[in-house]
């Protein structure tokens, strides 16, 4: 791919050809805000907070819809421009009800970001306050469209990324807002939870229910890991605070599912901390299960598949593998079987 | 996939997953997409956004269909029939690929030979679509640029599985779409590691890698790595006969790894037969199950969130799993569990780390000797992948190169189900699973909110059977077959079709596993999921029809 030099703030940076000034921006460390814009949805148009001044061109310049030319000069921070995003995050937050107190994306908000680094308090505009109650009906997701900015970016990725086709933007001026199928609660819609508009939402208009009032965004460590459940494998991050997992998000940018997930990888987490989990080893003693300790266990067991062997010769004994342990617990059961029994009797559950 | 492994010569998905989007006609059989492998269905929904087609064949209304160009709907088990007469159109029409045929492969005649039986109208009569229908099918396979083939376990799990996925194979050499982008035969693993279960030599017959255990020499090669005199090398045996040799008295211990057999193994009645009366059961897993009931020892094992280690996904890629938080109480690692009950058997086996015993696995599978644990910190390497310079591969048998020298046609011929409707048990009963649900349900039935989206199992039941036998949607009917019955909710749908029922394992109150019938397929072993015999009867349960929130229906 061809490479492009160009000048953003007096700093020469380079581009690949045809990517945004946004982009171009961004891969070279400088900050511009967005509220509408997202790699995966791409440029939306909507927000207009990603404006710049580009030398030649008249007024003000959406940077996430203009491509970087070679040569160009472009200011990302002139004080046209902080004024200008300033006026659309106080008017953004005149609108609906942008209370950060307990909101659960907080932390994590790029419009709380965005006000953040502009110095905003509080809007200069008269607060038009919305009042639409809360969608509870999805047992995993909350929808509160008083902190919705209209972004489409829920809209764009349930309707294109993961193509389920459930939201759309009803209604107009004052009262538009996304809507489920036609306008359905969204528990009672053709929604199948699985989490896009989630991982999407900019602001906390859409958070998950079993994470509420569990932790700020800053206090838990995230881990890369793979999904359990079907044989996608999809990329997921933990999000763990006090050695219990609180939220899980797909890892954006990479296969095989660049940050999509189902409902059973973003939302079937808790059954790690269920309380029926098995914690000690046990044995059966006089026809009932009792607690025992590993050696005692292990001792047992040894001695009975021992015993067995001996009598019975290797190939009385068999084993069943787990389709959904790790690569290296399968091969060590098969080495088990084969070397320290002797035998060929492996197999594990043949649902493919 | 032993019926990939003969054809073709690797057991696994041809192709990528990422390849999909640009997969010009996408050809789904036997696979519920959408709700089986959700990320994959959304791939395909793109797919048909950017211009392909969709194809769709299953006896069910899924709702991938929503989303079809086409649907076709042919009874359940006729998959050979279907695609055999797909095939002798295919040959009639010319529209083979003789140059792939003549060069890379071998058997095209003894195929055609096989499938000049099978007329449209001739297979009308067993698939019940009709002879244009299956035409049409024809032709669009026939003629289109690549066709990407995709299946699960609709087309396995039958006592044909083996027939029925090599006939899958042979299709997609007949028209040449093998070893390019975007086509290709591709099986979408059920669960998050079977591949893995199947690459690390989970199975009777073979070590890591597909290496076979009855050539000497990869014996040898073994015995000095692991330091034991004599492996073994007659094949063993299988589930369904360990669970025979169990009854027989033959077998008299079972070390069983996280599989809750007594919901997931067909005719629980044989199953539970089989755990009773086995001398000595251990049982490895994470909660008490089902199954677990009955052992003699329990070790309690760390889950995913709790482990190092990797899985390999349906496309083969070898995927890094990590640790994010401790196990509780006792519960350890799979591997250290098996380690120590060795080592009291005088074979010492002691590893580290994870690492430790996935350098062993590299050192001995050529095919994943590239794939060490610091290449796949980002992102992860499908195997084949021979060394470290190899940066994996995205799609098999490339430039026409297959292990066994030349792709092999096996043609099949169509038979019945072991087990099909007659006038006592009338109806089709076949077996998947749901989105809201996953396998025995100890894991979705534990995660809040699950319950609540979709609290029990249901039956489904086409609605003109459901008006003959006076069944009111909601209301609680009996299923029989000849091996139990459960009592179930029913759900009136069109989803299926007339004379055909649906129903999941997730639920122990209600399992189909209790009716499906434990008849399987000669060579892998895997049971007739899809298809039993039931009948249905009224049954005295209330009928609560406000509680469940019924999946909607095509949109
Ligand atoms: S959860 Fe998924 S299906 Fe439901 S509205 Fe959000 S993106 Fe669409
Ligand atoms: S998130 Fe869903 S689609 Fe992805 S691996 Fe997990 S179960 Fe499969």
């Amino acid at each position: 791919m061809k490479t492009i030099s160009l000048e953003i703030d007096g700093q020469h940076v380079q581009a690949a050809e045809g990517s945004s000034i946004l982009i171009a921006a961004r891969l070279n460390g400088i900050y511009i805000p967005t509220l509408c814009y997202h790699p995966r949805t791409r440029q939306a148009g909507k927000c207009r907070m990603c404006v710049v001044e580009v030398k030649g061109l008249p007024g003000l310049q959406v940077s996430c819809s203009i491509q970087a030319q070679d040569g160009m000069a472009v200011l990302t921070k002139t004080e046209k421009i902080i004024e200008t995003r300033k006026m659309i995050v106080e008017l953004y937050l005149s609108n609906g009800s942008h209370n950060c107190m307990s909101c659960e994306a907080a932390g994590k908000c790029e419009l709380q970001d965005a006000a953040y680094h502009l110095g905003i308090e509080k809007s200069v505009f008269p607060v038009l306050k919305k009042d639409m109650p809360f969608d509870v009906s999805c047992p995993m997701i909350i929808r509160d469209m008083n902190k919705c900015i209209q972004c489409y970016r829920c809209i764009t990725g349930c309707n294109n990324i993961v193509v389920n086709e459930v939201l759309d933007m009803g209604f107009r001026g004052s009262k538009m807002t996304v809507v489920c199928d036609t306008n359905k609660p969204m528990g009672k819609s053709s929604c199948v939870v699985c989490g896009e508009c989630v991982q999407l939402c900019p602001t906390g208009a859409l958070t998950e229910k079993k994470t509420i009032g569990r932790a700020r965004a800053w206090e838990t460590v995230r881990t890369r890991t793979t999904c359990p459940y079907c044989g996608v494998g999809c990329q997921m991050y933990l999000h763990v605070k006090d050695n219990e997992i609180i939220r899980v998000t797909g890892v954006e940018g990479t296969e095989p599912n660049y940050g999509t997930l189902c409902i059973k990888g973003r939302f079937g987490y808790d059954f790690v901390h269920s309380p029926e989990r098995l914690k000690t080893p046990m044995l059966r003693k006089n026809g009932v299960l009792e607690e025992a300790s590993w050696d005692e266990a292990l001792d047992y067991t040894a001695a009975r598949l021992t015993d067995i062997k001996q009598k019975h010769g290797p190939d009385s004994i068999v084993g069943i593998g787990c389709a959904r342990s790790t690569n290296e617990s399968n091969y060590v059961m098969m080495k088990f079987m084969r070397a320290a029994i002797g035998t060929n009797n492996v197999d594990h559950c043949a649902r493919t | 996939m032993a019926g990939l492994a003969s054809t073709l010569g690797a057991g696994a998905m041809t192709n990528s997953i990422r390849e999909i989007e640009d997969v010009p006609v996408i050809f789904v059989i036997g696979s519920n997409t959408t709700e089986s492998h959700p990320v994959i269905s959304y791939s395909m929904k793109r797919a048909v956004k950017k211009g392909s087609r969709l194809i769709v064949a299953d006896p069910r209304k899924i709702d991938l269909t929503r989303w079809a160009a086409r649907h076709f709907q042919h009874r359940v088990g006729s998959d050979i029939a279907l695609l055999n007469a797909v095939m002798y159109e295919i040959i009639r029409n010319e529209w083979h690929d003789r140059a792939f045929i003549d060069d890379h492969t071998e058997g095209f005649e003894y195929l055609k030979e096989t499938v000049s039986k099978y007329t449209p109208e001739y297979a009308s009569g067993i698939c019940g679509l009709s002879a244009d229908e299956i035409r049409e099918l024809a032709s669009i396979l026939g003629t289109a640029d690549k066709v990407g083939l995709y299946y699960t376990l609709g087309i396995t799990e039958h006592t044909t599985g083996t027939d029925n996925v090599r006939t899958c194979a042979n299709l997609q050499m007949l028209l040449g779409h093998i070893g390019i982008e975007n086509a290709g035969v591709n099986p979408l693993r059920g669960q998050n590691n079977v591949q893995g279960a199947c690459d690390m030599g989970v199975l009777p017959d073979v070590f890591t890698g597909y290496q076979k255990t009855s050539d000497p020499g990869t014996r040898e090669k073994f015995e000095k790595v692991w330091g034991v005199e004599k492996l073994p090398g007659t094949e063993g045996a299988k589930i369904p006969a360990m669970f025979d040799g169990i009854n027989h008295g033959d077998i008299k211990a079972l070390y069983l790894i996280g599989e809750n057999v007594v919901m997931s193994e067909p005719n629980q009645a044989h199953t539970v037969k089989s755990l009773e009366n086995v001398e000595f059961l251990i049982v490895q897993d994470i909660f008490m199950n089902e199954t677990a009931e009955y052992a003699d020892v329990i070790l309690p094992a760390a889950c995913y969130a709790e482990i190092e280690g990797t899985f390999t996904n349906t496309e083969r890629r070898v995927q890094r799993v990590r640790r994010a938080v401790t196990p509780p109480g006792m519960a350890r690692d799979d591997w250290w569990i098996t380690g120590e009950i060795a080592k009291r058997m005088g074979f010492i086996m002691e590893y580290n780390s994870s690492e430790q015993i996935w350098n062993e696995i590299r050192s001995l599978s050529p095919s994943m000797a590239g794939i060490t644990y610091a290449r796949i910190e980002q992102q992860g390497i499908q195997w084949p992948c021979p060394d470290t310079d190899h940066t994996g591969t995205c799609y098999l048998y490339c430039d026409n190169v297959f292990p066994c020298g030349k792709a092999r046609f096996q043609p099949a011929e169509w038979k019945p189900a072991a087990e099909v409707p007659d006038e006592e048990y009338p109806f089709v009963l076949t077996t998947g699973r749901r989105l809201w649900h996953y396998h025995t349900g100890t894991q979705t039935r534990r995660s809040a909110g699950f319950i609540d989206i979709f609290p029990e199992e249901l039956i489904e039941v086409n609605p003109e059977d459901a008006q003959k036998l006076n069944i009111n949607n909601g209301e609680y009917i009996t299923a029989v077959s000849r091996r139990g019955k459960v009592t179930v909710k029913s759900w009136v749908t069109s989803r299926v079709m007339p004379g055909v029922c649906f129903m999941t394992f997730h639920f122990s109150e209600a399992c189909a596993n209790v009716l499906t019938n434990n008849a399987f397929d000669p060579v892998t072993g895997t049971a007739e999921y899809k298809a039993c015999a039931i009948r249905l009867e009224k049954s005295n349960s209330a009928s609560e029809p406000e509680k469940q929130r019924v999946h909607r229906e095509n949109k």
